[in-house]
């Protein structure tokens, strides 16, 4: 009943069922698709630029970068729903009785599928950025341009992305806990991340205030984190939008994780389980 | 397996809002027997283990093994084991890899695994998914997690649901083995009929409140006879001057020995004699236990027979 043997079994839980690798394949070849248009779009545009004399949207320098980090800017929602539906398939399938008879210390069962979660996100990441520089570098390197692989601010944007995918794991498991219910988790997740944040980050532009409020949407907070992000590369980074820092941004998704995972274990995790 | 260990469950208590599931429930189960938990359908036994195991916190009292708490043991698993009705199961991973996530928790011997599947017949099929498997095999595996931690308590609920007659022999003898180990058996049942080979003793609930605890014998004693006479009255007068209770029955009266007596088919008649009354009907409880069940848990009743009856066709 230790946490360290909580941890093994909620890892054994994710790996013995196919769900895992099934979202994990889906988002190495998703990333590495967008990167790889990314890397083609960035690459024709900094070339145009150059061409007619005028600044390119992007700078040249940070390129490769914007490209690797779609590996979080679009591939984030795979270890938040990885999480989101292990939490929620133990309601789902009653596990949640042979899971707290097992271990009934049942703040140490959440706290380790958290932890749990953590480990097999980064994972998630690790491939993401095999997808994101993989399938971006190879279309940059196609088109010309320089691909920087041992660059140390290519290897901090590693690390980052290894971060944040961790951390949008761990908000998954609280957001199950805060929404035990499958379908609905599944919806409010991807309604949110694929439509309604986007759109709210581009409405938050137009105005100074509500920019400022705009940079503490997960999303955001997420691209923060990781540094640099397709997404305002294309709003334009230079026109003076608020970003946090990276720390802030890895922050406000830990605050998000925490919260969502408290109330969760106050409202569901403890109730009776019949 | 460990020391014997015994279940004291103390003014057991549990309201879902205004609703009482249970209420003062106080009983105690002995290793080394079998012990039947038994009740009608909604009479609060589920809600009673859950409560037992730590899984629904008591509006009020206490369930212990060997006097400690579920949620305080040190090896939960290893303690008490635990076979509930609801099949939990994800049915994407197989059956040996759901006994070896909870093996894991548990700090238990992952070579368990194995064993258990042995022990319940379900060997050759570990590596399957339990989405395949029949209602008989997902008991089985219940039972296999139950066994996983070789505890000296066993709480199944219902274990004998959804079996088929060979499966319902096996568990039988399964029972009596474990008890004989020494370890303490707590089976519950909607059907005394279902546990009445395998039960050294019962626990009757109805309606969230104990009404029985002791040996099925006992609850056998104290049957009703079924007695008429052409002169009625004298027959009533007769049996209520020996002490006897005396109902208007559906063929005439229902006599009744007083609480803590028993009273035999044979006794109403020599009571009749002595009396000097002819009888025209003198007949024993038909149903024997399964009536005195019935009677007790309050289901014999005309608007609850059919129900009864319509539950007993079921298994």
């Amino acid at each position: 009943m230790s946490i360290v043997n909580a941890v093994r079994a909620e890892v054994a839980k994710l790996v013995t069922t196919r769900l895992w690798w099934i979202l994990l394949i889906v988002l190495f070849v998703y990333v590495a698709f967008v990167a790889g248009i990314l890397g083609g779009v960035f690459g024709a545009i900094a070339d145009q630029g150059t061409a007619e004399g005028a600044p390119p949207p992007v700078a040249p320098g940070d390129l490769h970068l914007i490209v690797y980090s779609s590996a979080t800017a679009i591939g984030y929602v795979f270890p938040l729903l990885l999480g989101a539906l292990a939490t929620t398939s133990e309601f789902r399938h009653l596990t949640l009785t042979p899971t707290f008879l097992a271990n009934p210390h049942r703040g140490q069962v959440l706290s380790a599928k958290a932890i749990a979660l953590a480990v097999v996100g980064a994972l998630y990441g690790a491939v993401a950025l095999l997808g994101s520089i993989g399938g971006g570098g190879l279309v940059l390197a196609i088109t010309g341009q320089e691909l920087h692989l041992v660059d140390s601010e290519t290897w901090v944007l590693v690390g980052r992305v290894l971060i944040a995918m961790a951390l949008w794991a761990v908000i998954g498991v609280g957001l199950g806990a805060l929404i035990p219910n499958q379908v609905a988790v599944l919806v409010i997740v991807l309604a949110f991340t694929q439509f309604l944040e986007p759109i709210l980050r581009s409405l938050s532009f137009v105005a100074d205030w509500t920019a400022q409020v705009g940079q503490f949407l997960p999303g955001a907070a997420g691209d923060a984190l990781v540094g640099w992000s397709p997404f305002t590369a294309f709003a334009g980074t230079g026109a003076g939008i608020p970003t946090l820092e990276w720390w802030q941004g890895g922050l406000v998704l830990l605050a998000i994780a925490l919260v969502a995972s408290v109330i969760g274990y106050l409202t569901t995790w403890k109730r009776d389980v019949t | 397996m460990s020391t014997a260990t015994t279940i004291d469950v103390a003014h057991l208590t549990k309201n879902f809002g205004a609703v009482s599931a249970v209420s003062d429930l106080t009983f105690s189960v002995q290793p080394g027997r079998v012990t039947g938990f038994l009740g009608p359908n909604g009479a609060g036994k589920t809600t009673t283990l859950r409560m037992l195991l730590g899984l629904v916190a008591p509006s009020s009292g206490s369930a212990t093994f060997g006097g400690i708490g579920y949620r305080e043991l040190s090896r939960p698993l290893a303690t008490v084991g635990t076979a509930l009705e609801a099949s939990s199961f994800h049915p994407g991973r197989t059956a040996a890899n759901h006994l070896a996530i909870y093996a894991r928790a548990a700090a238990i011997d992952p070579a368990r695994v194995e064993r258990v599947l042995r022990q319940v017949g379900l060997a050759e099929v570990g590596k399957r998914r339990v989405g395949g498997f029949s209602l008989g095999m997902r008991q089985r595996l219940g039972l296999a997690f139950a066994l996983l931690g070789d505890p000296p308590v066993l709480v199944l609920d219902e274990p004998i649901n959804g079996l088929d007659p060979e499966g319902i022999r096996w568990i039988r003898v399964f029972l009596r083995e474990l008890a004989e180990e020494g370890r303490t058996v707590l089976v519950s049942s909607h059907l005394l009929s279902e546990v009445q080979q395998s039960v050294d003793h019962a626990i009757i609930i109805a309606k969230g409140r104990l009404v029985y605890d002791g040996t099925l014998d006992g609850l056998e004693t104290g049957a009703r006879v079924e007695v008429d006479a052409p002169d009625r009255a004298a027959l009533a007068a007769a049996l209520t001057a020996a002490g006897v209770v005396v109902e208007q029955g559906e063929h005439g009266l229902t006599a009744a020995a007083p609480p803590g007596h028993e009273l035999s088919a044979a006794q109403v008649g020599g009571i009749a004699q002595r009396a000097g009354v002819a009888l025209s009907l003198l007949s024993g409880e038909k149903g024997g236990l399964e009536a005195a069940f019935l009677r007790i848990t309050g289901t014999d009743s005309p608007p609850d027979t059919s129900e009864a009856n319509a539950d007993g066709g079921r298994s």
